[in-house]
């Protein structure tokens, strides 16, 4: 709708970026259901430094209560004063309790952490971009962070301070305030999820008593994001937090944290935007591995389970774990998994997709992996030799032809004659598979033949059944449901032929179908 | 192995025709290959027809069960094909041999598979006796229940309604304990899988159970930490609202329904908003005309409290959707409050809307205009309504530009010509240029249907000198524009405006560099040709288009010609009519007509007249219908129905 430029004068159509510019950037704010009317205005109370020791405590405590006033940051001119006192009052505090000693008295922690949840606890907004695409679009970021972040910052110095007791803490920082933040981590904006972050990991480390509820809160996180929304943004904070936790679990592992294992990291490997956090998964399975090495074949059955069909990033990501594994793998756990995960890396190298064969193919420059082969070679080599001696001639990118090979030279040098022998047997073994196929075909058709003439048999014996199916009197009978008894009582004639079994079948037709609705 | 496979083949390829060994099927079904596997299990009943119901029960089901841990994809058919067992494994009297193996995929992690496993076994459980359902169904129910892992306790919560009214009662007891404890399950994926299922529960318990027991877990589960679950909970009051005696509604409903319009999650109030008529109508179904005057104050100060109206009180943007929802739905209200309630209450909430910062709001209000103009007239609103139609017409998202388009019609037609002329014209020009083609193109519709409503002369006036300035405009999507209005306008025009004015521009047009324009021109001259008089048409239009068949390019090749060979299809029609029908005064001096749209109705109608005739002669030749009779010179709407009892009877021909 504005003036034609130059650019849109040869092609007609103007440029995307030109349009996104023209959108009106809205901030987001936060969701903060306002009950309370509108804001005070807020007057500056004395310095807490310039204050009498007597009285700081209680200039302390005024101070925090100053801060539980919210403000709209949407309107970026409304209460601009008070906002600045509050500003000025949280670097204050945030200065107070990060450098001084003795002041977090017992009668502190209530005011401490109501101020906190008053600030930071709020439902998040819904965002702003229905269709957020967290790889390609910029998050939505918090309107009302110049006052958040000094509120974390707060949080993040109370956790650290050398005084800091968290028997006195248990009380206040619980489940619902834990639950509560992580419920924050939803959040699109990166800063504060980075800040929840660091804030967990304190609170994991100080409070023993709310390590399993935190684990299972983050368990069920995860299978909310696998299993029903799909969505949540602070995965990658999760698992990262995870990851430190993972490492200090004592051995034998529990079966809680094996049970997490398969159940939890193994299926967040189908999440859609998986790319967003493979690295913290990743590096969170390995060190489950390195924990117990007999998790090996699980672990790589369960990736092998959901390995990507039609994305081609995934697999990539995927191969790349693999390779993660196999790096720390016992040669024992190798020689339990080689033959399902050489059929699948066969299939990868055989992939017309470039970045998949050749991610593949760079298992081969490995030396551990290699050294892995050459043990094994007898059971590998035949696995693989189908799909590189395909490929070596037939894909159409170069760098893959060349790639292949060079692997084929280095099977061959593991083991000379069976690589001959695979070679020679190339052809034959082609024709048996097309025979194999050959026979599956005849074995369907003779099953559909048997199907078409059990259906014929019962025509010719159908001649009892109308009599039993107009004792059918629901009339609201869909086509469907008519269908399925139909073929039902074929099936039932065909198998059974006894003539008593037949009003059976009709009396439960008639039966099921009032409730087949 | 492969060398395995190729041993069980065998047997089964020369072996006996009649018995198919269970291995080889197995093996089928064992596939390296998923998608082999995939068809095997998709041919499951094949298979079991194969093995006999007695040999699918002994040796296939336990075989099926055992082998549980496969793809999802290759699970969830074979959780479907289960659920359609019955008669192969013989019938009601054994279908609880399928419960082993659809209770184990019930239990796996995917969730469509865990659903299609409920489905299925919802669906056979139908198929069991009361005894039957007591002995195998309601066990399993209970195992699913209070299984380890949360998958199978969500499963539970799908099918304690289907057992619950076939079972004694002292099971029923069981069941409503074993409903309780997943309400208050510990994972959150289990209270959201009850909360979602309360409102079926409901239904088929007792009334005097759904007071004591389903109202508790309504609160509770209204009440939850997770919001998630709090929303599932408000969506099940509409089927709970429906099943308590209006003396009750007040006292164990609307408490938790207030509670949650005033919920601190946005998510909450949105479905509070969302379900807002749907509840609303089950309330004023099951209440009297008292209750309903009482329920609509409670709900409009809900409503006020969600769309607050003074400035001060006004909710950030951030629950739009909620908002949004409500807009919605307030709107219909107005045909339920009559007009004094509607002024008194709603007029200043769609005011207020009409201001709100977001465009779906405004737009919501604006699109059910219709039901407030009904009550209480356009007028009342057309001074707040003007500032946000402008807004709304270069909003950043085209779909709402889109929507505001498509009321447009309605708009002028209700604000009239002058005040659209003064404030709206300029939005609707405009649009023509706009960078997204569906604008320009619901544009182009749009001045049809306002060319149809305001008359030609006053198209001349505003529209038309606009719309063909654009023909000279640099950007060729723009003169592409100018053709599309042309092909639009040119009907509701008339035949003066489009030879004398549009025409010239078109056939200028033919001569532009760009080939999209040019083949454009040959689809607007068919599509103006009917519009033309047959002068214009021969010495003007005729030579364009053999010379735009000429064209290098081979679009422009195509449609000139395609339009040639239409304008020829015609004029042999019209000779044609004039030949079947030579008696026919009227049909004779139309044929040489030179107003081509009346030829062309000729054309239809004669051929439809035609058509019936000899449909009718063959059954019953007294009926023949003379073609004056049916024929009227302006035949606009009936040629329609002509045709389609053209081709019903034609239809009833066939059938005979």
């Amino acid at each position: 709708m504005s003036a034609i430029s130059a650019s849109e004068k040869v092609d007609g159509f103007t440029r995307k970026s030109m349009r996104k510019a023209q959108k009106q950037r809205k901030s987001q704010g936060s969701s903060q259901y306002r009950t309370q009317s509108a804001p005070v205005e807020l007057s500056p109370l004395p310095q807490l430094k310039d204050a009498p020791s007597t009285e700081q405590q209680e200039l302390f405590t005024q101070k925090l209560q100053q801060c539980c006033m919210l403000f709209d940051f949407l309107d970026s001119v409304m209460d601009l004063k008070s906002k600045e006192i509050k500003r000025a009052t949280l670097n204050e505090l945030v200065d107070y309790v990060s450098t001084n000693r003795g002041v977090l008295v017992e009668s502190t922690y209530p005011e401490i952490t109501n101020m906190i949840c008053t600030n930071i606890f709020r439902t998040l907004p819904p965002s702003d971009n229905p269709d957020f695409d967290p790889e390609e679009d910029e998050p939505t970021l918090e309107a009302s962070w110049p006052h958040i972040q000094l509120v974390y910052e707060f949080l993040l110095r109370f956790l650290e301070n050398p005084d800091f007791q968290p028997s006195i803490a248990k009380r206040h920082i619980d489940q619902k305030f834990v639950l509560q933040l992580l419920e924050l981590f939803d959040s699109e904006d990166p800063r504060e999820r980075d800040f929840l972050k660091t804030i967990l990991h304190r609170i994991y480390g100080k409070f023993l008593g709310l390590r399993a509820f935190i684990r299972k809160q983050i368990n069920n996180i995860f299978l909310r994001f696998i299993y029903e929304t799909e969505h949540f943004n602070g995965v990658a904070e999760l698992l990262e937090i995870l990851g430190s936790i993972i490492n200090g679990f004592a051995l034998p592992l529990k079966a809680e944290h094996k049970q997490f294992l398969m159940k939890v990291l193994i299926p967040l490997h189908t999440a859609k935007g998986l790319a967003l956090f493979h690295a913290q998964l990743a590096y969170c399975v390995v060190q489950f591995l390195e924990k117990d090495p007999t998790l090996t074949e699980p672990v790589i059955r369960g990736l092998l389970k959901f390995w990507p069909k039609t994305c081609s990033q995934k697999e990539v990501m995927f191969l790349g774990e693999i390779e993660e594994i196999l790096d720390v793998i016992e040669p024992t756990q190798f020689k339990k998994i080689q033959e399902p995960l050489f059929k699948q890396i066969s299939k990868c190298v055989a992939n017309p997709h470039f970045q998949v064969a050749e991610r593949a193919l760079y298992f081969w420059n490995n030396e551990y992996i290699l050294s892995l082969i050459e043990e094994n070679i007898d059971k590998v080599l035949p696995i693989m030799f189908g799909s590189l001696y395909r490929i070596s001639k037939e894909h159409w990118n170069p760098t893959i032809v060349a790639l292949v090979y060079n692997v084929l030279k280095t099977l061959m040098e593991m083991n000379c004659t069976l690589f001959d022998e695979l070679t020679s047997s190339y052809k034959a073994e082609r024709q048996r598979e097309k025979k194999k196929e050959q026979e599956r075909d005849e074995l369907w058709k003779k099953l559909d033949e048997l199907r078409l003439s059990s259906a014929a048999l019962v025509q010719n014996n159908s001649h009892g059944l109308p009599s039993v199916q107009n004792n059918n009197n629901n009339n609201n009978n869909n086509n469907s449901s008519n269908n399925n008894d139909n073929q039902d009582t074929r099936a039932e004639a065909a198998a059974v032929p006894t003539d008593n079994k037949v009003p059976d079948a009709g009396v439960a037709a008639s039966e099921s179908t009032p409730c087949a609705k | 192995c492969c060398c395995c496979n190729e041993v069980g083949c065998k047997p089964g390829a020369d072996g006996d025709d009649s018995l198919y060994p269970i291995a080889v099927l197995i093996d089928e079904l064992r596939n390296e290959d998923v998608q082999l596997r995939l068809n095997s299990i998709k041919k499951l009943s094949t298979i079991a027809l194969a093995l006999g119901v007695e040999r699918t029960r002994t040796e296939l089901l336990p075989f099926l069960t055992d082998t549980i841990y496969d793809e999802d994809e290759v699970l969830l058919a074979l959780a479907e094909q289960l659920g359609n067992f019955t008669m192969l494994v013989g019938g009601p009297e054994y279908v609880h041999c399928l419960l082993p193996p659809l209770e184990s995929l019930a239990t796996v992690e995917e969730t469509v598979v865990r659903d299609k496993a409920v489905e299925s076994l919802r669906k056979i459980s139908q198929e069991h006796s009361p005894v039957d359902l007591e002995v195998h169904f309601e066990p399993l129910v209970k195992r699913l229940a209070s299984g380890d892992w949360f998958t199978s306790r969500t499963s539970a919560c799908g099918l304690f309604s289907v057992c619950y009214p076939r079972v004694s009662s002292t099971v029923k007891a069981e069941i409503r304990q074993h409903f309780r404890t997943l309400c208050s399950d510990d994972t959150p994926m289990v209270r959201r899988a009850a909360a979602s299922k309360l409102g079926e529960f409901a239904k088929v318990l007792e009334l005097d159970y759904v007071k004591s027991d389903i109202i508790s877990l309504f609160t509770a589960l209204a009440s939850d930490e997770q919001d998630s679950v709090r929303l599932l909970a408000v969506e099940a009051c509409v089927s709970i609202a429906t099943l308590l005696p209006q003396e009750d509604l007040e006292s164990l409903v609307m408490p938790t329904l207030r509670q949650a319009a005033e919920d601190k999650s946005w998510r909450v109030r949105y479905m509070v908003a969302d379900k807002f008529s749907e509840t609303f109508v089950s309330l004023q179904i099951s209440l009297c005309f008292n209750c309903i005057h009482s329920v609509l104050t409670i709900w409009l100060s809900d409503l006020c409290l969600l769309c607050p109206v003074s400035e001060q009180e006004l909710v950030s943007d951030t629950n739009q959707h909620v908002k949004s929802a409500l807009a919605s739905v307030i709107m219909g209200l107005s045909t339920i409050l009559g007009k004094d309630n509607t002024i008194e209450h709603l007029l200043p909430l769609f005011l207020a809307q009409l201001k709100d910062e977001c465009p779906e709001v405004r737009l919501n209000i604006i699109s059910n205009l219709d039901c407030v103009n009904e009550v209480i007239g356009i007028r009342q609103l057309s001074q707040s309504l003007l500032p946000a139609i402008v807004e709304l017409a270069e909003d950043a998202k085209w779909r709402v530009r889109l929507a505001i388009i498509e009321y447009m019609p309605l708009l002028a037609g209700q604000l009239g010509v002058e005040f659209f002329d003064e404030k709206l014209n300029t939005l609707c020009m405009a649009w023509l240029i706009d960078h997204v083609y569906a604008i320009r193109e619901a544009a182009t519709c749009n001045l049809m249907k306002l060319v149809e409503k305001f008359g030609a002369e006053w198209a001349q006036n505003t529209i038309v000198p606009k719309v063909l300035g654009m023909a000279n405009d640099p950007n060729y999507l723009h003169r592409m524009t100018t053709l599309f209005c042309i092909n639009a306008l040119s009907e509701a025009c008339g035949q003066d405006i489009t030879t004398k004015q549009m025409l010239p521009v078109v056939l200028k047009m033919s001569n532009d560099q760009v080939a999209n324009v040019r083949f454009n021109v040959a689809k607007s001259l068919q599509k103006i040709g009917p519009v033309l008089d047959s002068n214009a048409l021969q010495t003007e239009v005729k030579p364009v288009l053999e010379k735009l068949a000429t064209d290098t390019d081979m679009d422009v090749k195509y449609f000139a010609q395609e339009a040639i060979s239409d304008a020829n299809v015609e004029q042999r029609l019209v000779q044609q009519a004039a030949f079947i029908f030579p008696a026919d005064q009227t049909c004779c001096s139309l044929a040489g007509s030179q107003d081509r749209s009346e030829q062309r109705n000729t054309v239809v109608s004669i051929t439809a007249c035609n058509l019936m005739n000899s449909r009718i002669a063959c059954t019953n030749p007294s009926q023949t219908v003379s073609f004056p009779n049916f024929f009227q010179p302006d035949l606009h709407a009936p040629v329609h129905s002509l045709f389609s009892a053209a081709t019903q009877i034609e239809f009833d021909q066939t059938n005979e």
